[in-house]
């Protein structure tokens, strides 16, 4: 059975991200950071969970996190992201991002850059310009690209002040979030049921590929890349579905998985275990999908770094287990029954509106005001 | 009107004075909007400064705590997980259910006492210290009122058992003996500490009569000259029957054992076993019931419960809830000794001891700062099916107007309002409109935040708000220029007019322009495009210029046609289609068959015939006509040519 520990922390919370660990390290997750909506006062919070196991072995606040710092945050956060161990990215509802740097010595947070307009309205009723909610950020060093309510696409880069691209209008209905394909190639999802590649090497502002569902136009909330297979990608959309798509081909999703009963708002494949993959959404719920066959090859440990020699070992003795494991998210056969479902939390009540996977670990944030964490996710 | 049952208390707001000015307010759901008039109150003419502010008045304070807002969301969870309760189950499964939830109600609050004291003994500012321990001590007067009522109402113990929990109630809420206890042992000598006689008083006043026995076998170590003494009166206290859960035997052997032991206590007291030791003898007296001797203790029973309960301990073990009332009149009165009067916890205790659990949701409301507490109790209560004869005066039943009451806070809350949809969804009468009037004042500020408005609204097939809802989003989209995401908002209300509205915005933009904005969505627009017609206009018209675009000129022209044909066109649209129509007519092959061309003049007159027939002219619009008319001019004969080469076409196809 897993762990769940839960801790009310009095302001509702949008977005949970784990610090990323320095690659080659053996170190667990141990922080993670917080944002926080719909408060008078917002906040972006870094919590600790500590390994307090090792001091009280009766495990009496064994997991439970505890506050290291927060900074006051203007407006919701509607997006949040580590761009390296110190610094995290935040986007704002008032159309503004932000990067906060995080001093581990006297735990503070400060802002250490900030474009406060990256997202705004240009219309004939708004003189000057209102701000549009930016509502989706990815980071991937020294770049930041920036999605919101405006249809716009930002790219910047941390240490400088103006916007590196700008993309205005790219797209006329809502971008709900964005996701790197490849390093210049980025994916949009919008309210409109597309899933939109762009690549900055090419100018004008059209996309270079767009997929869509079909007739129904539902709204794509989520969207997180395959992190071995990067043409596998997985959406969410407004009426819960998960949508598996291969960008390579076609125009329409590999697979629809009926899954949650309102908005998924999050959906991340397991950085390091893929066959793994978790979503949350309004109705309360969150779940881990688990693609991964029953075999003695369960564990996929080795399947990052050494496929090579994992290949040659499932070849000589169980080969369809490993095609499963090549493609399993892609497979249109009846193998989609194979994926395991498990609710993560206990009692379902208000929105699951963010989750964060990393290890064993994984976090997540609710409107019921609560953070819930566990560590033994594979147990 | 029922008569009031307390005068209302008067809260002054700094600045205004109602003395000289009269002033005027307005109700808000959970607030009030306050502020002086200019109007003077007595007819003095003097000119009285006024002051400056209108003032936003809360009821309801406490939901803006911090901590509280944790009390708030995690009984949420327990409030739901109860409505859900199958209504099936019955008899000791379901009351078992019912105890569970009670505890778990408690142990949020206890929970929240902890933390709430925390904050108080780390506060810098003492003046908040001091508010967060009154706190402290409103939620600690909360559980010790839940505490009792979750045993008298939910638990329903019978006689024997009741003094048991009882017993568990008082210990759980008298509980500076702990530290008391662990201070005494902690010392080198524990029977020469100066607390050692009040902590055995208090630990026999409690009935834990087994840490008695080893804190008198300390005294005895060490004062070998009473220790024959403290033996005798340990083993009285060894012997003391008492009903344990385990076992079996009746109610009627436990008194009558419980009658032998007492004549022994007596014989001991009569035969001056203990005079040497006047404390001994105390204690013995306490193991009597004996009143006089119970109210000497007065500092160490700390409240009046406490002597009723010790009281009942040790003069009626086997008490039966219907005399408890009787009981606890007489220890209160005893308690207070005329002194002082009741404060409202004595009040609220009382009723519960009197099992009028109106008395005690009454009491409580007026008593306590906020609708928490009351509803609820009063919803748990509910569910054990103990209030259903109650109707109020006004509304629905009582727990319903509770509830309405907490969740009406709730939604006065700026993020709180989530957790209020799901106590207005139980709350049968008046629930749904409640949350129908609530939820159309919520602001929204992202669309993140509508969408989940709106999901509230489309569980709960409120479509009438959903409209709302999605008009207001589709609004603010066509004032920031965003005519996609504002068509996108239409189609999913199914608001035609609107969406007519905003077609319209793109047709105007097209003739500006020239060229279509957001195509990705007009592209894309399938069943939705039968919303209004001209949306459907809209989406066909791009239709052409793809075609268009793609030489499909046949295709092209006939759809081209049909739109004016079907009049789906907007007649205002109809010289554009045509202009559209002259690069087709300009090809190097006849597209427009004879027919169509006949079609396609027929349109232009109509058009040329229908301007002619209308309005004075002016500069401007002779300006207009003039362009107009050579426009005209120029399809005339771009028609005519067309017509000429398709006769031909035609003639000569036929012919061959």
């Amino acid at each position: 059975m897993e762990e769940i520990y839960a801790k009310f922390v009095s302001q509702k919370i949008s977005k949970t991200r784990w610090r990323p660990v320095p690659s080659g390290s053996l170190q667990t997750a141990e922080t993670f950071a917080t944002g926080s909506w719909d408060n008078e006062e917002n906040c972006v919070s870094l919590w600790s969970i500590g390994d307090f196991g090792n001091l009280d072995p009766d495990g009496g606040f064994e997991g439970d996190h505890q506050l290291l710092c927060d900074i006051r945050h203007h407006g919701d956060v509607m997006d949040l992201q580590f761009f390296d161990q110190e610094r995290i990215v935040a986007a704002s509802s008032t159309g503004c991002v932000t990067v906060f740097l995080h001093h581990p010595n006297n735990q503070t947070l400060s802002v250490h850059q900030q474009w406060p307009a990256a997202h705004h309205h240009s219309g004939p009723g708004s003189p000057s310009y209102s701000r549009a909610p930016c509502t989706g950020i990815v980071c991937d060093n020294p770049e930041i690209v920036t999605v919101g309510e405006d249809g716009r696409i930002n790219l910047f880069r941390v240490d400088h002040k103006e916007a590196v691209r700008t993309i205005d209008n790219a797209d006329s209905s809502t971008l709900h979030a964005v996701t790197f394909l490849r390093t210049p190639e980025i994916v949009t999802v919008n309210s409109i049921g597309q899933l939109k590649i762009w690549d900055f090497r090419q100018q004008g502002s059209e996309p270079c590929q767009i997929l869509s569902l079909t007739g129904d136009r539902v709204p794509l909330h989520c969207v997180d890349r395959h992190p071995n297979q990067q043409h596998v990608v997985a959406t969410g959309g407004q009426d819960g579905m998960l949508s598996i798509w291969d960008v390579r081909q076609g125009t329409m999703p590999v697979s629809l998985l009926k899954a949650h009963e309102a908005e998924m708002w999050e959906v991340h494949f397991h950085p390091s275990n893929p066959e793994h993959l978790f979503t949350c959404s309004e109705d309360g719920s969150l779940w881990h999908w688990d693609a991964s066959t029953n075999g003695p090859e369960k564990s996929s440990l080795f399947h990052q770094g050494g496929r090579s020699t994992f290949l040659s070992h499932s070849i000589s003795n169980q080969a369809s287990v490993h095609q499963s494991l090549i493609s399993s998210w892609l497979s249109t056969d009846p193998a989609k029954d194979r994926i395991e479902i498990t609710s993560l939390l206990p009692s379902r009540t208000l929105s699951v509106n963010s989750l964060d996977v990393l290890g064993p670990c994984l976090v997540c944030g609710t409107d019921a005001e609560a953070i819930y964490v566990t560590r033994q996710l594979f147990s | 009107m029922e008569e009031l049952d307390c005068e209302p208390a008067v809260t002054w707001i700094p600045g205004v004075n109602s003395k000289r000015k009269q002033m005027c307010f307005d109700w808000g759901p959970g607030e009030m909007l306050l502020c002086e008039t200019s109007f003077n109150k007595k007819d003095a003419s003097e000119k009285v400064p006024s002051c400056p502010f209108i003032y936003i008045i809360r009821k309801d304070v406490d939901v803006y705590s911090k901590i509280l807002r944790k009390l708030f969301n995690e009984s949420h969870g327990i409030f739901i997980g109860l409505q859900r309760i199958e209504e099936e189950l019955t008899g000791k499964s379901r009351k078992a259910q019912l105890v569970r939830v009670s505890k778990n109600y408690r142990s949020v609050i206890r929970a929240c006492m902890e933390e709430m004291h925390q904050v108080a003994i780390a506060a810098k500012d003492p003046a908040i210290g001091r508010q967060f321990s009154s706190q402290v001590s409103i939620l600690s007067a909360m559980e010790l009122i839940w505490n009792l009522c979750e045993i008298l109402f939910i638990e329903v113990a019978p006689a024997g058992p009741l003094l048991l929990h009882l017993l568990d109630w008082v210990r759980l809420h008298v509980c500076e003996v702990d530290s008391l206890s662990a201070d005494v042992l902690g010392s080198e000598n524990p029977s020469k500490h100066e607390s050692f006689w009040n902590l055995v008083t208090v630990l026999v006043l409690q009935g834990r009569l087994d840490e008695a026995r080893q804190m008198l076998s300390k005294e005895a170590d060490a004062n070998p000259s009473c220790a024959s003494m403290c033996r005798i009166l340990g083993d009285l206290m060894r012997t003391m029957p008492i009903l344990s859960p385990g076992n079996t035997q009746t109610l009627t052997e436990l008194e009558l054992k419980w009658q032998h032991w007492r004549e022994e206590c007596e014989r001991h007291l009569q035969d001056s076993t203990f005079a040497a030791s006047p404390r001994l003898e105390s204690l013995c007296k306490i193991m009597l019931g004996d009143e006089a001797t119970l109210l000497e203790h007065k500092e160490l029973l700390s409240n009046w419960y406490h002597f009723l309960v010790t009281r009942l301990l040790y003069s009626n073990p086997t008490v039966k809830p219907i005399d408890l009332h009787f009981y606890a009149q007489s220890s209160l009165d005893m308690f207070l000794g005329g002194e002082s009067s009741p404060e409202p916890l004595d009040n609220i205790l009382m009723a519960a001891f009197e099992f009028d659990i109106h008395q005690v949701i009454k009491e409580c409301s007026i008593a306590l700062s906020n609708w928490w507490f009351v509803a609820h109790l009063t919803d748990l209560l509910d569910h054990c099916r103990l209030l259903q004869s109650h109707n109020l005066y006004f509304g629905s039943n009582m727990r319903e107007f509770l509830l309405l009451e907490y969740a009406s806070g709730l939604f006065a809350h700026h993020s709180l309002w989530q957790l209020g949809v799901d106590y207005f969804d139980y709350c049968p009468e008046l629930g749904r409109v409640s949350l129908e009037l609530h939820i159309e004042r919520i602001p929204l500020n992202t669309e993140q935040k509508a969408l989940k408005v709106l999901r509230i609204c489309e569980q709960r097939q409120m479509t009438e708000q959903v409209r709302s809802i999605c008009k207001i989003l589709a609004m603010k989209a066509v004032r920031n220029n965003r005519l996609g995401s504002a068509l996108s908002w239409s189609i999913r209300a199914k608001d035609a007019a609107f969406a007519t509205l905003v077609s319209d915005r793109f047709l105007r933009d097209y003739c500006e322009r020239g060229c279509f904005s957001d195509l990705d969505l007009i592209d894309n627009l399938g069943p939705a495009m039968m919303l209004s017609d001209r949306l459907t206009f809209l989406g066909k018209y791009r239709e052409f210029h793809r075609l268009y675009g793609e030489k499909r000129f046949g295709d092209a022209a006939s759809l081209l046609l049909s739109l004016m044909t079907s009049q789906i066109a907007p007649r205002s649209f109809w010289m554009t289609l045509l202009t559209d129509a002259l690069p087709l007519l300009e090809q190097k092959q006849v597209i427009f068959s004879s027919e169509q061309t006949y079609e396609l003049m027929r349109c232009l007159e109509h058009l040329a015939s229908a301007r002619t027939g209308c309005g004075e002219p002016d500069a401007q619009r002779l300006q207009d006509d003039d362009v107009e008319t050579t426009k005209v001019e120029m399809l005339r004969l771009a028609l005519a040519r067309n017509l000429a080469r398709a006769i031909i076409r035609e003639g000569s196809l036929e012919g061959s």
